[in-house]
C-alpha cells in the first residue's frame, strides 16, 4: 500500500476539504474553468491508460475522469460504446482499474472521479467499492444509471469515506429535478449539455447559458458541462459560465482512429492543451 | 397484501428507476399521466371498447383434451392469447399504451422488440392512431424473424436494425432507450415487456392482467373452481404477470413461470435468468439478470428470440423471492417437442415462447390427478417461427426465390 493509500484510510477527509474542492478553489483563484478530460480504463490496454493519464496531467487536466466500462452502456453514443466494448476485450475490469488508480496516486494529485455504470458499481458492493476507492485515492464516483431516489446505497458509505457522489442535470431538468439533485450533489454537478447520448448531438453553449447559470447561482458545488464538446471555441464559451469543460467521446474517437499507441496518446494530448488554454478566462467579465 | 410497487416504484428490493437524469422527468412525468388517466372513466370506456372490437377480447378459454387424455392427468385449459389481434397478448398492452400517449400528445412511439410481436403489436396501434412508430430490433432477431419484419413495413413503422451487443433483444432496448434519451420531449417509449425503469413494470402488468382477470371468470364458469397451478413463460415476464396478478390473492393457486433453459442451464448457454441468474441493475430496474462476477451482462440464447433476454421484469424476482411464484425452465429442445405435441393433439401451432409453458404442462400434468386443473397462458400463436422451426429440422422452406413482383408496400425502412 502507498503511503498516500495509507494517508487516506486513516484521515478520511470530508468532501469540503478533499482534492476536489482544493483543485476547484485553486482554479477559481486562478480564473479557470476546470478541464476535465474523460478516459475509458483499457482502451488500447490499460497500460496505456496509465501513459495517457500521467500525459494528461502533463498537457493541464485539472480533474480526470476514469471510466469503467460496461456491457450494456445504455447512456453512451456509438463512440464511447465501441471504446467500452475493447476495454472489456483487453480485460479491463473495476479492481484493475482501482489498482490503475493506486499506482497514478504515487505520481500525482489530480482528481480522480470513476464515471460508470450501477450494475459494475453495484455487483462489487457500494461498501466494499468506498472502502477500495477511498484505499486507491479516487475522490467521486459518478453513476450515469443512479438518479438521486436510488443513490443513498452508494452515496452514504463514499460519504462517510470523504468521498463524493456525483450528480448529473440536463436540458430536460424541471425546477423540482434541480432542487432534488442539488440536495444530494458533492464533488461538481455534471450538466449534460444536450438531451441525448454521449458524443453524438454537438453543445451549443448559447442554447444552454441561462439554465447553467440558473444551476450555478443556487449549486452548493461546482458545475461543469459535458457531452458533445471537442473545440476549443466551445471550451472557451462554456468557461465563461461553468467551472467545468468536460470532454469525452472526441478523445475515444482519436484513440480508435489512431493507427498505434503511441500515436492516440500524442493525439490526444495535443488536443487536451488547446482545451485546456481555452479554459483560462484571461479577461475574466 | 402490500401493494406493490410502492410509491418509489420498488418491489420489496426490486425495481426501481436507474436511468440517467436525462430520463427522471419523462419518467416522472409518464407516472404522474398514468395516476389521473387510469381512473378517467373515459379512458376506461375506450380501452374496454378497443379490447372488445379491435382486439377481439375476451379470448376464448379453450380445453386441450386430446393433450390431456394423452397425458393421463391435469386437465390442461389454454387461455387463448394467440387468438388475439396481431397473434399474441402483446396488444393488449399496446392498445392501453398507445392511448395513454395520446393522451399525454405523444406523436411520435418507439419500442423495442425480441421475436417482433410486440413491434409488431406496437406499429399496429401506431397505425390505428395515426402516431409514427420506430421499432428497435436486434439484427439476430431481424434475421430469425423476417416475416414480422415484413409486417411491421407493411404497418408504416420504421424497422431500426441495431447492430450492438449480442443484437438481440436487450440491445434493442438499450437502442430504444438511447433513442428515448435523446427525442424525449416529442417522444414516448412503448416498452413491451414487463421490465425497465418504473412505472413500465407496473404499467405493463395492469394492461395485461385482463388475461388473468378473464381466464379466471371464464374458469369458474367453466369448471365452477380456480386451477390448481398456473402456467407461463417468462422471458420479460409481460404475459406471466399478465395471467399471474389476478390468481396472486387466491389460495392454494400455485403460480409457475418457464424460462428457456437453451441448450441447458449447466451449459451456460441458456435464458433462465430466475433459475440461474443473481441479483443486478440492467435497462433501469434492480431484478435477476444473468452477469459475470464483475458485473458485466451475458449474453442469453434461446431458440424463441422473444424469451432471449438476460434480465426479467422486477415484480417476478420479488415473485420468486417471496415464494409466491415458482419458476422452471425448458430447454430449446423440449420447447421444439412441446410446440410439435400441442399442433398434433390439438390443432393449435403455439410459438416457441409459448412451448416452454407447454412443456412445463406436459411435464406437470401427468403427475397430478384427473381432478386437477392446470391454466396454461396460450401467448401467442406459432407463425412466425416456422422457419425456426423448419430449420431446427433440417428442412429448407424456400427453394428458388420467386421472382421478385411489384409491391404495392411502401414501408419506409432502413432495415
Amino acid at each position: 500500500m502507498t503511503a498516500r493509500a495509507r494517508a487516506a484510510e486513516s484521515e478520511p477527509a470530508t468532501a469540503s476539504e478533499g482534492r476536489l474542492a482544493r483543485r476547484f478553489a485553486m482554479l477559481r483563484e486562478r480564473d479557470e474553468a476546470a478541464f476535465v478530460p474523460f478516459v475509458m480504463s483499457g482502451d488500447r490496454g490499460l497500460d496505456t491508460t496509465a501513459t495517457l493519464l500521467d500525459e494528461l496531467v502533463e498537457a493541464g487536466a485539472d480533474v480526470i475522469e476514469l471510466g469503467v466500462p460496461f456491457s450494456d452502456p445504455m447512456a453512451d453514443g456509438p463512440v464511447l460504446q465501441r471504446a467500452a466494448t475493447r476495454a472489456i476485450s483487453a480485460g479491463t475490469t473495476l479492481p484493475r482499474v482501482l489498482e490503475l488508480v493506486v499506482e497514478f496516486r504515487r505520481r500525482s494529485d489530480v482528481p480522480i472521479v470513476l464515471f460508470g455504470y450501477a450494475n459494475p458499481f453495484f455487483r462489487y458492493g457500494p461498501e466494499r467499492l468506498a472502502d477500495a476507492a477511498a484505499k486507491a485515492g479516487v475522490d467521486a464516483i459518478l453513476c450515469v444509471d443512479t438518479p438521486p431516489e436510488e443513490a443513498d446505497e452508494l452515496r452514504l458509505p463514499l460519504r462517510d469515506r470523504g468521498l463524493d457522489m456525483i450528480f448529473l442535470l440536463a436540458p430536460t431538468s424541471t425546477p423540482a429535478r434541480i432542487r432534488r439533485v442539488l440536495s444530494v450533489a458533492g464533488g461538481f454537478v455534471y450538466f449534460v449539455s444536450v438531451a441525448g447520448v454521449t458524443g453524438v448531438k454537438t453543445a451549443d453553449p448559447g442554447a444552454i447559458e441561462a439554465l447553467v447559470s440558473r444551476i450555478r447561482r443556487r449549486s452548493p458545488v461546482p458545475v461543469g458541462v459535458g457531452f458533445g464538446i471537442s473545440t476549443p471555441g466551445q471550451a472557451r464559451d462554456l468557461s465563461r459560465f461553468s467551472d467545468a469543460v468536460i470532454v469525452g467521446s472526441h478523445f475515444s474517437k482519436i484513440f480508435e482512429d489512431a493507427s498505434d499507441d503511441a500515436e492516440a496518446v500524442r493525439e490526444v494530448v495535443r488536443s487536451a492543451r488547446e482545451l485546456k488554454a481555452a479554459t483560462r478566462r484571461r479577461t475574466s467579465p | 397484501m402490500q401493494k406493490l410497487p410502492d410509491d418509489t416504484g420498488h418491489f420489496g428490493g426490486f425495481g426501481g428507476r436507474y436511468v440517467s437524469e436525462t430520463l427522471m422527468p419523462a419518467l416522472l412525468e409518464l407516472e404522474t399521466a398514468y395516476a389521473r388517466i387510469r381512473r378517467d372513466p373515459g379512458f376506461k370506456r375506450e380501452l374496454r371498447g378497443l379490447l372488445s372490437e379491435y382486439v377481439g377480447r375476451p379470448t376464448p378459454l379453450t380445453l386441450a383434451e386430446r393433450l390431456s387424455d394423452e397425458l393421463g392427468g391435469a386437465r390442461i385449459w389454454l387461455k387463448r392469447e394467440d387468438l388475439c389481434h396481431t397473434g399474441a397478448h402483446k396488444i393488449n398492452n399496446t392498445i392501453g399504451q398507445i392511448l395513454i400517449a395520446n393522451r399525454m400528445g405523444k406523436k411520435r412511439i418507439i419500442a423495442e422488440t425480441g421475436a417482433g410481436q410486440h413491434g409488431v403489436a406496437s406499429a399496429t396501434a401506431a397505425a390505428r392512431f395515426g402516431l409514427e412508430c420506430e421499432v428497435f430490433m436486434g439484427a439476430e432477431d431481424v434475421r430469425r424473424q423476417a416475416l414480422n419484419v415484413f409486417r411491421m413495413k407493411l404497418l408504416g413503422a420504421k424497422v431500426r436494425v441495431v447492430e450492438s451487443g449480442s443484437r438481440t433483444l436487450k440491445d434493442a432496448m438499450n437502442e430504444a432507450l438511447r433513442d428515448w434519451i435523446s427525442n424525449v420531449e416529442s417522444t414516448y417509449y412503448l416498452i413491451g415487456s414487463a421490465a425497465g425503469p418504473h412505472p413500465y413494470p407496473m404499467l405493463v402488468r395492469d394492461l395485461q392482467s385482463v388475461i388473468g382477470r378473464e381466464a379466471r371468470a371464464q374458469m369458474r364458469k367453466r369448471t365452477g373452481r380456480d386451477p390448481d397451478a398456473v402456467i407461463a413463460c417468462v422471458g420479460g415476464g409481460s404475459n406471466a404477470i399478465g395471467i399471474f396478478h389476478p390468481f396472486l390473492e387466491v389460495p392454494g393457486v400455485r403460480l409457475v413461470g418457464v424460462e428457456a433453459a437453451g441448450h441447458g442451464v449447466s451449459t451456460g448457454s441458456h435464458a433462465a435468468t430466475l433459475s440461474a441468474g443473481t441479483c443486478g441493475i440492467l435497462h433501469g430496474a434492480r431484478s435477476f439478470l444473468l452477469q459475470d462476477e464483475l458485473g458485466q451482462v451475458r449474453e442469453a440464447h434461446s431458440i424463441s428470440a422473444g424469451l432471449d433476454y438476460p434480465g426479467v421484469g422486477p415484480e417476478h424476482s420479488w415473485l420468486r423471492e417471496s415464494g409466491l411464484a415458482s419458476y422452471e425452465t425448458a430447454t430449446d429442445e423440449e420447447a421444439l417437442a412441446a410446440l410439435d405435441r400441442l399442433s398434433r393433439t390439438e390443432g393449435i401451432i403455439p410459438a416457441l415462447e409459448t412451448a416452454h409453458a407447454i412443456a412445463c404442462a406436459i411435464r406437470l400434468a401427468p403427475t397430478m390427478p384427473r381432478s386437477a386443473i392446470l391454466l396454461v397462458n396460450l401467448s401467442g400463436r406459432g407463425d412466425k417461427d416456422m422457419e425456426t422451426v423448419a430449420t431446427a429440422r433440417g428442412v429448407t422452406l424456400r427453394g428458388e426465390t420467386p421472382a421478385p413482383v411489384a409491391s404495392p408496400v411502401a414501408g419506409r425502412s432502413d432495415a
